[in-house]
């Protein structure tokens, strides 16, 4: 595994009015790196994430990305840098079909100099789809379905394959097997091993122990907004973690925090 | 490239698999309709077997009844322009109230700039303004009207993007303040006597020319274009076209000003048509295009419709039309009858997307 940073949070904080949902928060990803982020309702995961991808504005702490201290006004922004996010909400039209979805925001264009009524490239944009979903092993009966049509799992796999058709140099993922079934949600893991296969980094936030311990490479445990454990999948196990989560425990490199 | 219709690793984009579109529906019902009055015509004994759409008249030049299918169109060209429009704000989840009223504040202050100096040798007996106003090339109007247009659509869409004021409420507003001006532009007077040139935008079977002509190039804007995909992706799920990078405010206002500028034509057009433009005009077309929509398939919950399936509502709405004076019921049926068939719409319509999911 190369040692090359790709995101580092330092003193990463959020309050929201006399609310600290996150306090000084130190991370750190590394290239190639899969990370799990779990810990209680409320602990400031998904706060944390919102922080990292411009969601939500940060009141104090730096976030290094890809090398460069970055200031994310916007999601636009965070991807327009290279972080993809699949939402805990999906964000799916669900009126469209699958190319639609995918390219949304970002469609492949013919004849730009008519602005807002450029045209699609809608051959191009469905070879690009089955590409993607090909290199991510997503299977979808039919791309020419809309979204309202597909199950969860389908839809959970629509939003993932978005985040990996574009050439991210980091992808987030916020509970995306939450409300799927077990079948579907193998098949999102299985995406998730692709992406590892693939050297992709990953910042996955779960509460499925079984699936973080699973997939990912490290795990991060939040508690009342603070990282309360760092911890090697190897040099750690299910009990051990529920006891940083509940606060039975406390790394030894964060005593006094929480 | 592969053979796709078989699919890569279990993918396909096979056409045939694409689903039943809602318009045919429509179609359909359209068809029934005719049909039905068709039957009218010919069994009901007080109609002397006469023929809805067929000419039996033995002219052999023609098989139907021409002079009826050009009413049917002509009565609902006018209110089907708007239509385009209301289709478009529909589709983003919104709704446009105003258009009636902008259709009648358009048509006088567009025909007030395309007035002639004499008529029959005495000077403009409805001249609003002096000479610098009167034989001015027909593009003076029609751009005037334009811009104003636009501009009522900037407001529209400014108030509901960027200070979210709900559309029902913006364009009710705007609906009562569009209303004042056509009264207050001559003082409630009509506004009359237009250039020749400016006569010619609604004569004859003009409306159903510019009706039929922007029907086509906005269908193909709506299924071909960034401007039409990310209509549908705001309707369909705002937040997602947000996070997707879409600006959603400024695509707003776009087509709420695009909205409006097709009711400001449909006033040209309707001044043009009356050679006069009078403050009363256009009463109800907003509530009329909003019903083409909705019986052309629209969701008003945003996301779905088509400017195809507004075209057809409007058929439906023109056929209905004439079909009831054709078997010679009173316009007050015609009214309640129309009310049922949109009800009638809505109600098949969410039959149909219930039974298909």
């Amino acid at each position: 595994m190369s040692n090359e940073i790709v995101l580092e949070t330092r003193g990463l904080t959020k309050h929201y009015g006399g609310v600290q949902a996150l306090n000084d928060a130190n991370f750190v990803l590394r290239k190639g790196e899969h990370v799990a982020i779990m810990g209680d309702n409320g602990a400031g995961k998904s706060t944390f994430v919102r922080q990292i991808t411009g969601v939500e504005q940060r009141t104090s702490g730096d976030v290094i990305f890809d090398g460069q201290p970055v200031n994310f006004t916007g999601p636009i922004d965070a991807r327009e840098a290279g972080i993809e996010t699949v939402f805990q909400t999906l964000a799916l039209a669900d009126h469209l079909d699958v190319p639609d979805n995918l390219f949304l925001g970002r469609e492949k264009t013919k004849l730009d100099w008519l602005g807002p009524f450029r045209l699609l490239d809608y051959k191009s944009m469905r070879q690009d789809t089955l590409d993607a979903l090909e290199r991510t092993g997503v299977k979808i009966p039919n791309i020419r379905n809309t979204i309202e049509r597909m199950s969860g799992g389908q839809r959970q796999c629509v939003a993932i394959a978005r985040t990996a058709s574009f050439a991210s140099k980091l992808t987030i993922m916020d509970e995306p097997t939450a409300a799927l079934g077990v079948q579907e949600t193998a098949q999102v893991e299985n995406i998730i091993r692709t992406l590892k296969e693939q050297g992709e980094p990953l910042i996955l936030v779960s509460h499925n122990m079984r699936q973080v311990m699973d997939l990912v490479d490290r795990i991060i445990v939040f508690r009342r907004g603070r990282i309360v454990a760092n911890l090697r999948k190897e040099e750690t196990d299910g009990q051990d973690i529920v006891a940083y989560i509940t606060g039975a425990k406390t790394g030894a490199e964060y005593e006094g925090a929480a | 490239m592969a053979d796709t219709s078989q699919g890569v690793g279990g993918l396909t984009f096979d056409k045939s698999k694409r689903s039943w579109p809602n318009e045919l529906n429509i179609l359909l019902a359209l068809v029934i309709i005719i049909v039905v009055f068709e039957a009218i015509g010919q069994f009901a004994p007080y109609m002397n077997g006469q023929s809805f759409l067929f000419d039996t008249k033995d002219r052999f030049d023609s098989i139907f009844n021409e002079a009826r299918l050009q009413i049917i169109i002509l009565q609902v060209a006018i209110i089907g322009i708007i239509a385009l429009g209301v289709t478009q704000v529909i589709i983003t989840g919104g709704i446009d109230l105003s258009s009636g009223p902008l259709v009648a504040a358009t048509a006088m202050i567009a025909m007030s700039f395309a007035q002639v100096a004499e008529v029959n040798g005495f000077p403009n007996p409805k001249a609003l303004f002096g000479p610098w106003a009167m034989d001015l090339p027909v593009i003076v109007p029609v751009v005037i009207g334009l811009a104003f247009g636009a501009c009522i659509g900037i407001i529209n869409g400014t108030f509901i993007a960027y200070f979210r004021i709900p559309p029902f409420i913006a364009t009710l507003g705007m609906f009562l303040f569009c209303r004042g001006i056509a009264l207050w532009w001559s003082g409630g007077n009509p506004v009359s006597f237009p250039t020749d040139a400016y006569a010619w935008i609604g004569s004859g079977m003009m409306p159903v020319v510019w009706f039929v002509l922007l029907a086509i190039i906005f269908q193909l804007i709506m299924s071909y274009t960034v401007y039409g995909k990310h209509t549908y992706a705001i309707g369909s799920n705002e937040e997602a076209a947000r996070m997707s990078g879409i600006n959603v405010k400024r695509h707003k206002v776009m087509v709420y000003m695009i909205a409006s500028m097709l009711a400001a034509f449909a006033g040209i057009v309707l001044s043009s048509k009356a050679v006069t433009a009078q403050a009363g005009m256009g009463e109800f077309y907003e509530l009329f295009a909003i019903a083409m929509a909705v019986i052309g398939g629209i969701s008003l919950q945003g996301g779905r419709g088509s400017i195809i399936g507004t075209v057809l509502g409007a058929m439906v709405l023109g056929v209905i039309r004439s079909g009831f004076t054709y078997i010679k019921l009173d316009g007050s049926y015609q009214l309640m009858a129309m009310g049922a068939i949109i009800v009638a719409a809505v109600i098949l319509d969410q039959y149909r997307q219930r039974n298909r999911a």
